[in-house]
């Protein structure tokens, strides 16, 4: 029996989502702003296991799993892509990765 | 407050803390590194919240692999102050820090009102002493959650593929 309200959960998993949010609107390296979507996606699974356990039921658990996975997959890519972006401009600032704008 | 509460607020501040610290830190290896410090304060949590397994995997694959790709990557290019660019404060920015002031205030308000009202239903008190272990999780993978599941390992195939074409200089 735990005495945390859920509500608590809720609120600390919207606070992270946030961060990351507001990080990935003001920062502009790119290896940063993977950070930041690491830590939205771990928002989301704070509020996944809570709701878990507050219906006793695994399917959070398993989603989590899903987005655990999918992060994985995303990070292995997107800095893949990071790496090939810096060879050719030499720089991971996205604002100056701007050829599709001009 | 009772000793849970206690662990969660420390919990709590830490990890919002390292999030903070993410944003905060103009050396992205200062990044990477609070981001480990926070992933490691979310597994305490998973912990409070019975999820064992999820707790262990946090560390394993967060904190473990996905970091170390993170570092390894930020070591490889060894990034000098003028490739890292300029930091700038414009009309936009400061627009869209607003709008997600404006969406952080809702999200908030919203988590905080699950106190009151028709929500109030507490915690279910009698928990089987399995919950959150790998023995039920895994049953439940293999039966009724089989087919995401092998989606996932083709997702982690396709992934581990494109990564090495994207990287390799020439095929």
């Amino acid at each position: 029996m735990t005495t945390i309200p859920l509500s608590w959960y809720l609120t600390l998993s919207a606070v992270l989502f946030t961060i990351g949010a507001i990080g990935v609107v003001t920062r502009r390296n790119a290896i940063v702003l993977f950070m930041c979507i690491e830590i939205m996606l771990n928002a989301v699974n704070l509020s996944f296991i809570a709701f878990s356990r507050f219906h006793l039921d695994h399917g959070g658990h398993l989603f989590s799993l899903m987005v655990i996975a999918v992060a994985a997959a995303e990070a292995g890519i997107g800095l893949a892509l990071i790496v090939n972006v810096f060879r050719h401009r030499r720089t991971v600032n996205v604002d100056e990765v701007n050829l599709l704008r001009q | 407050m009772t000793a849970e509460q206690i662990f969660f607020v420390m919990f709590a501040l830490g990890a919002v803390g390292g999030c903070l610290g993410v944003l905060a830190s103009r050396n992205p290896v200062n990044s990477a590194l609070s981001l480990v410090v926070a992933f490691f304060f979310l597994a305490g949590h998973y912990v409070l919240l019975q999820a064992h397994f999820l707790a262990i995997l946090q560390i394993l694959v967060y904190a473990g692999a996905i970091m170390v790709v993170f570092i390894f990557v930020l070591m490889l290019l060894n990034l000098h102050d003028d490739e890292l660019g300029k930091a700038r404060v414009n009309a936009t920015k400061v627009l869209s820090v607003f709008v997600t002031g404006v969406l952080a205030t809702v999200l908030v308000s919203v988590s905080l009102d699950f106190r009151d009202g028709a929500m109030q239903l507490g915690w279910p008190s009698v928990i089987d002493s399995e919950f959150g272990q790998i023995h039920p999780i895994g049953m439940e993978l293999m039966t009724t959650w089989v087919l995401p599941f092998e989606l996932v390992s083709i997702l982690l195939l396709v992934g581990i593929v494109s990564a090495v074409v994207v990287a390799k200089k020439r095929l």
